[in-house]
């Protein structure tokens, strides 16, 4: 098989960077609003009523959202088989609260509306909760750790040896993380249940998507300072192989310096952070003033800029390792082979647009407010 | 210590991996007979089908929550419990599960609330489309999912890479269209269909026997007696495959299955039952049907079936050869570019049995130091437990044959003696309902507890495949799992339960339209003197 020599390995390897953002940004900005619903529900909706508003404004495209997150999972598998198993592996228990958490979610939408009573209901909706808020939290601690570099090292024979505890993941940098990434989704499931409920929830969720935006700004400011200030910069060392064999222990790594000073060597990176906060600030104005569309699209750059932010910043890194750094591992040592990557490639290149398309097509038939009257009318139907 | 974190793991994975699949093939044989369902609603318009697509569309929806949810952690769990597997083998192994995400998962999932939510806003066709489209996706995961699968037990297009220690895709061709993922895929899904329609003819035949939505009972049963033999013929005839191939390329799998202790004479003969005894190497009160084996195995009448024993003996020279390409991949690994010729030539001609030297990591860290009798050892652990593997698949079989018998029987009573069911024939359709879960759960049990001691068969054992966690970790999650899967389960059941109990939701004023509808329609047909007839 010469075909796959026809696109260089380095540039698949970037490609598949990007598109490992891709699939994290997809999935952020189309659950995210599914997970911020699930965070908001207690508070937006009081009422039987008010909550199966809430909860239907998602109810038939949570499912396919989720495989953003699913697919996410195969796609590191598939291109950056180091960096699925140091990091599944890695964060063991906190991966074992997100599955909790995503199993619950599922369940929490199918039975929920199964019967009519009150308890049973609640406890639906404090599932819903818990599978919404706990993710959201997780994944954001999981990021400030990685900005931190995982204490993980590697053998010769390539078993990744996690060297951390699960409390060790919850230090103040990635616990700051972890609430931004709660608050990103709180912003943007208001900017959703603004758009899509009515009545009292969405008042309510546009109060909540208002604090929301406001603390995702001060944090994500907050972190950006603690970043510059207090985070070390992993660096590669001599002169850097973008093509070789996927080997994290072939490249010298250290550590130095600020995160802060890769913005110096790629000045156009900036425009990430900037988005992030310009987004949010957006969101919040479209909240104040109820632009619904504006709002969401707001919500989904400032996610767009946020997450972008995380990898421009590390780029070539992908998961630093702090006890270990030739274990580190980079866009250009730990991917799949040429060939895979290649073949993944075309898979996606002929999937992805597929995927897009339906999905607009479902949001278009979708379109329009969920009311109190549809929830009543569709008591057979509706969750 | 090593072996307890294996033995958990394991435990771990099976408990998911079996509790996933009773959600799967209901999934997979429920999302086709709705959607065959609804087509018939769509061409003729009458409001019972499209109560019967509601119907058990609504139980699919029930049964489709907990198979979503249980599959996300078998995505997952490869990278948790089994990272040194992952990145063994993740070059060639993620490809067909992130596709399966891609082309078929993100299908199923995107249309799944557009067919519970969609009734009203789409058009009789466009919902009809959508029906389609998850049973596609549903069907097309399990491809993708086989074919990784597939992989594990006949890993071909792919080879090891010493610079990178793990192996790598040479033909993703070979990957795809590996005869083994092929054959399993038709047999999982055919199961997947036999399962759907046991199930749907047993909540119908329940409605008969008390005497409650006969209507929509009937058509049900006719509907899955006709699609359920159809199934019920494929699981065989395709199993059948998979028996020839595991003739091919598992061959410890076919002896194990067989509980054939040692070689025998061309055409070997089948034992249909027996005790085999693990200690003694024998089966004790087997009673045995000459030549079957032999057809089954080989396809033909002068080609032996390679026994246990001698099976194990061949694997002790692989280890061997294996500690040849051990030494020369150090050797690869410590000098890099710098590596002789020859040194990498018998690397080359060694290296597909390198696995086979992973077998002793479990007993010496250098597989180039071992004993002989640590060489027998790991050449004895080549040989899976037989009992189990020889009771589950005596089960599998009996019971895919008893669908058969079943699924024949509905179908002629439904299609030439006027869907007139005998009280005794409903009681049993009810009582078969858990069997093809039975079944399917044994055939897994067959397939992977098969597979042992590797992972990927002959190139990475389980042992070396597991990820550096404590026990006491792995121990927190399994009890997680079990209490969270437990109740889940519950849950699930009872609410299966009582939408069985409470029966289809009749749409009235629906059906009395359409009722008006063709009273009118007849009322012109017979104004204008013309009857059907003529």
């Amino acid at each position: 098989m010469i075909l796959h020599d026809l696109i260089a390995f380095d540039t698949l390897r970037v490609i598949w960077w990007v598109l490992l953002g891709v699939l994290l940004i997809g999935f952020a900005v189309t659950d995210g609003f599914d997970m911020g619903v699930g965070a908001l529900l207690p508070f937006v909706a009081e009422t039987d009523v008010e909550r199966r508003i809430a909860i239907n404004t998602v109810g038939p495209v949570w499912e396919g959202n989720q495989v953003w997150f699913i697919l996410g999972g195969g796609a590191i598998f598939a291109a950056w088989p180091p960096l699925y198993a140091v990091s599944f592996s890695g964060f063991y228990l906190a991966m074992f609260l997100i599955l909790v958490a995503l199993i619950l979610r599922p369940v929490a939408f199918k039975y929920r509306s199964k019967r009519d009573d009150m308890r049973w209901r609640e406890a639906w909706d404090w599932a819903l909760f818990v599978g919404g808020a706990v993710p959201a939290l997780v994944f954001g601690v999981a990021v400030g750790n990685v900005l931190q570099g995982v204490p993980f090292r590697l053998t010769p024979d390539m078993l990744p040896i996690y060297e951390g505890s699960f409390f060790g993941l919850l230090n103040p940098f990635a616990l700051s993380c972890g609430l931004t990434s709660l608050a990103m989704m709180v912003m943007h499931g208001g900017a959703w249940l603004g758009l899509k409920a009515e009545g009292p929830v969405a008042e309510r969720a546009r109060t909540y998507g208002m604090i929301a935006a406001v603390v995702v700004i001060a944090l994500f400011a907050l972190n950006g300072f603690w970043l510059t200030y207090l985070v070390e910069r992993y660096s590669l060392v001599g002169p850097v192989v973008t093509d070789g064999p996927s080997n994290p222990l072939l490249s010298e790594v250290t550590r130095g310096g600020s995160w802060i000073s890769a913005y110096a060597d790629r000045p156009w990176a900036l425009t990430a952070p900037v988005l992030g906060f310009v987004g949010a600030f957006f969101a919040l104005l479209g909240l104040w003033g109820r632009r619904e569309v504006v709002t969401l699209l707001a919500s989904k750059l400032s996610i767009l800029g946020m997450i972008s932010t995380v990898g421009l910043t590390m780029f070539p890194f992908i998961l630093p390792s702090s006890i270990d750094p030739r274990s580190s591992l980079t866009v250009w040592d730990s991917s799949s082979s040429h060939l895979t990557l290649f073949v993944m490639l075309g898979a996606a290149v002929i999937f992805v647009p597929i995927i897009l398309a339906y999905t607009a097509w479902v949001y278009s038939v979708l379109w329009g407010k969920v009311t109190a009257s549809d929830v009543a009318e569709g008591s057979h139907t509706l969750y | 210590m090593d072996i307890d974190i294996v033995e958990l793991s394991r435990l771990q994975f099976a408990t998911t991996a079996l509790y996933h699949f009773l959600f799967v093939p209901l999934t997979l044989g429920l999302s086709v007979i709705v959607a065959i369902m609804e087509t018939v609603y769509v061409m003729t318009g009458r409001p019972i089908w499209r109560q019967m697509t509601k119907f058990w569309g609504m139980l699919f929806g029930i049964n489709f929550a907990l198979g979503v949810a249980t599959g996300i952690t078998m995505e997952f769990q490869f990278g948790m419990n089994w990272s040194y597997y992952s990145h063994y083998v993740g070059d060639i192994f993620g490809a067909p599960l992130a596709i399966e995400g891609l082309m078929a998962f993100f299908l199923e999932a995107t249309f799944v609330g557009l067919f519970f939510f969609g009734w009203d806003k789409l058009s009789r066709v466009g919902h009809l489309v959508v029906a389609w489209l998850v049973a596609i996706g549903s069907n097309f995961s399990a491809l993708w999912i086989l074919i990784a699968n597939g992989w594990m037990q006949n890993p071909v297009g792919a080879e090891f890479n010493p610079v990178t220690m793990r192996m790598e895709m040479t033909s993703f061709f070979d990957v795809m269209f590996n005869q083994v993922a092929q054959a399993k895929f038709v047999h999982t899904v055919s199961a997947g269909y036999v399962t759907a329609s046991v199930f749907v003819l047993g909540v119908s035949a329940w409605y008969l026997l008390h005497g409650r939505h006969t209507e929509l009972a009937r058509r049900s049963i006719a509907v899955a007696a006709s699609f359920g033999l159809a199934g019920a013929l494929s699981v065989v005839v395709l199993g059948d495959e998979s028996g020839y191939d595991a003739g091919e390329n598992q061959k410890m799998k076919l002896a194990a299955i067989e509980a054939m202790w040692h070689t025998e004479p061309a055409p070997a003969s089948f034992t249909l039952i027996g005790l085999p005894n693990q200690e003694e190497r024998e089966t004790k009160y087997a009673i045995h049907i000459p030549y079957v084996m032999g057809l089954i195995g080989t396809r033909s009448l002068d080609t032996p079936i390679q026994g246990i024993a001698e099976l194990e003996a061949e694997n002790a020279g692989r280890i061997r050869s294996g500690i040849i390409a051990y030494d020369a991949l150090m050797t690869i690994r410590a000098e890099g570019p710098d590596t002789p010729e020859d040194v990498r030539a018998t690397f080359e001609q060694h290296s597909d049995d390198l696995g086979y030297a992973f077998l002793l990591k479990r007993y010496i860290e250098d597989p180039r130091q071992a004993s002989e009798a640590q060489i027998a050892q790991a050449a004895e652990d080549t040989v899976p437990h037989v009992w189990p593997i020889f009771w589950a698949f005596r089960i599998m079989v009996g019971l895919g044959f008893s669908f058969i018998a079943v699924m024949a029987y509905f179908f002629f009573m439904a299609s030439f003696r006027g869907m007139r069911f005998p009280r005794w024939a409903l009681r049993l359709a009810v009582i078969v309902i858990p069997a093809p879960w039975i079944a399917a759960e044994m055939g897994w049990i067959v397939a992977e507890y098969g597979r042992q001691p590797w992972t990927v068969d002959g190139i990475l054992p389980t042992a070396l495949s597991v990820s550096h966690l404590s026990v006491g970790t792995v121990a927190v999650t399994l009890a997680g799992f079990v209490l969270l899967y437990s109740a889940l389960f519950v849950v699930e059941m009872s609410l299966m339960i009582k939408y069985i109990r409470k029966g289809p939701y009749q749409d009235v004023a629906e059906t009395e339209a359409w009722t008006e509808r063709r009273r009118q329609h007849r009322k012109i047909a017979s104004d204008l003197n013309i009857s059907p007839a003529e």
